[in-house]
């Protein structure tokens, strides 16, 4: 009787914290959303899209920074996507277990944990300065330099996760080892692929710190990836610590839409994934 | 009755010696030579001697852990994928040494093989099936649709399918799946066969299936199964081999074995004695 009630109990408790811990979270990520759609959704019309940032007081938008971003992402997840892909590749499927190996993985985690600030420094000191001047590939590459260990990370613990069984049925038929990681292997993981660079743009999005120092900001739009270029957060970053109210606005909407281009992104990606995944 | 002893290696190597049934030299397809097998420092298989004839069906019985599995698992090198496993002595294939070959990938295609577990691509059923072929022959689309259909009527399994070929692999049974490994292995034309324990994790049915197409499938190819099923290895094998700690105890045609077993660890596996 005592021991069950202990149980029960110890149980109950349990189940408890969890619920509350859940709750907490859920309860500020609500709270967070709620005031970007209270705040960002009034100042988002159309002239965000068509407009460039204006002066204090004048009318204008968001569309120089959302180009900026768009471009410097693009840019920066194709560089992650490749690089992460094969060093994730090469760390389940190849080196993994050797010295080098280790190496790498470790010195991924540790970029995977690295202040976004340090790596904006890192790009300033090797691009930004040796090229005298702010442009939008310094941009890209500070946050290619972000996503790429996360897709690493996440690519290699989805392969790892293919039963070996695949890779020995693959091999059994005579076909070489690449042919069955990319045939067979990576079409078996797509889907975790796919959420593994989704994490990395997650990652990216947001990222202010090291724009700062690589791409710095543009008033004007521009599509010239070799100049200072302009992007969301460092815009959103500017304008709400200003005193202007209009400035404020504006940089609710442009947090607005980074939230809204996240969750596209991840939905987009859960739909290919569901209709590419073989498993019905 | 007592168990078996676990007698000296010698022992275990003399008396595996007198058991062994050769089969007529010019039958032969596949030979080991004094095959030692090891998982790193740990030996599994002592100077193993086994001759598989052609066009038929070799069953390899023995408890867990004999190492009949990894016996297969020499036969196209699978083992290579594995770092820390390495096989001395020699395997013979049509009198080439299969140990000293540097194209494990076209050996590989010469000796097929189908694993425990149903291991379909994640692919529709047409491309699991073309996928080898794909590897080695350049095919047109009718060619194409013409072997991937062979293969899946030899294999059992083109009535069940022949509407649905453009889906997963992945949404057929359990058993089905398993046909579609062996029309896979098929499907490149190898010589030989390997299954290692295909029929485990089968409903009786599937078994029964599985069981008529490998019958059929002996015309063409050398098959050789590992199997724990006694009853099923009665059933379908032309030559039996038996198994225990690492040595071939006895080598005959099936029926001798199943009836007058010549080894007294034979008669207790087979009787179920111990195992």
């Amino acid at each position: 009787m005592g021991r069950r009630f202990r149980r029960t109990a110890a149980n109950a408790l349990f189940v408890g914290a969890c619920f509350i811990a859940t709750a907490l979270a859920l309860t500020a990520l609500g709270l967070i959303m709620y005031s970007l759609l209270r705040q960002g959704l009034g100042g988002l019309d159309l002239n965000i899209f068509t407009k460039s940032t204006p002066a204090p007081g004048s009318e204008g938008g968001l569309s120089n920074a959302i180009m900026g971003s768009l471009m410097m992402c693009a840019a920066a997840m194709v560089i992650a996507v490749v690089v992460g892909l094969l060093a994730g590749t090469y760390l389940a499927e190849y080196g993994g277990d050797s010295a080098y190996g280790h190496l790498i993985r470790f010195l991924n985690d540790v970029l995977l944990a690295a202040p976004s600030i340090l790596v904006g420094l890192f790009i300033y000191e090797i691009m930004v300065r040796p090229l005298h001047g702010f442009s939008g590939w310094a941009g890209a590459a500070a946050l290619a330099l972000l996503a790429a260990p996360v897709v690493t990370r996440t690519t290699e613990d989805i392969l790892r996760l293919q039963p070996k069984e695949l890779r020995e049925a693959g091999m059994g038929l005579g076909s070489p080892r690449w042919i069955t990681i990319r045939k067979i292997i990576w079409r078996g993981a797509g889907g975790g692929l796919l959420t593994g660079a989704l994490l990395g743009f997650a990652r990216i999005s947001g990222e202010t710190a090291p724009l700062l120092f690589t791409a710095l900001n543009n008033q004007f739009f521009s599509l010239d990836m070799s100049q200072p270029i302009a992007s969301l957060p460092a815009v959103i970053f500017q304008y709400a610590l200003s005193a202007y109210d209009d400035w404020r606005r504006l940089a609710w909407a442009g947090a607005l839409l980074i939230a809204l281009a996240v969750l596209a992104a991840n939905i987009i990606g859960r739909v290919i994934a569901a209709r590419g995944s073989h498993r019905q | 009755m007592t168990l078996p002893d676990i007698a000296s290696p010698e022992a275990l190597q003399a008396q595996a010696d007198a058991f062994i049934t050769e089969p007529p030299p010019e039958t032969v397809k596949l030979r080991t030579r004094a095959l030692s097998f090891f998982y790193g420092k740990n030996q599994t298989i002592f100077d193993l001697d086994v001759a598989i004839p052609r066009n038929s069906v070799t069953a390899l019985i023995g408890p867990s852990g004999c190492g009949k599995s990894t016996l297969l698992r020499t036969f196209n090198r699978m083992y290579d994928l594995h770092p820390g496993q390495k096989a001395t002595g020699e395997i013979l294939l049509d009198g080439k040494n299969i140990l000293a070959e540097k194209d494990i990938a076209g050996l590989r295609s010469k000796v097929g093989m189908v694993f425990q577990k149903p291991t379909p691509f994640p692919m529709s059923i047409y491309e699991n099936v073309a996928f080898g072929v794909r590897l080695y022959h350049a095919k047109s689309r009718a060619e194409m649709d013409q072997v991937v259909e062979t293969a899946l009527r030899r294999a059992a399994l083109w009535d069940e399918v022949k509407d649905k070929l453009q889906t997963s692999g992945l949404g057929l049974s359990g058993g089905q799946q398993q046909r579609l490994c062996v029309a896979r292995g098929i499907a490149v034309e190898p010589e030989v066969l390997l299954l290692d324990e295909p029929a485990s994790a089968l409903d009786p049915i599937s078994t029964a299936k599985l069981e008529e197409t490998i019958s059929e499938l002996k015309r063409d190819f050398t098959i050789v199964i590992v199997t724990h099923n006694m009853g099923q290895a009665a059933r379908i094998s032309d030559n039996t081999g038996f198994m225990y700690l690492g040595r071939l105890i006895e080598f005959c045609p099936t029926s001798e074995m199943f009836l007058k077993p010549r080894a007294k660890r034979t008669q207790d596996y087979i009787s179920g004695r111990f195992g």
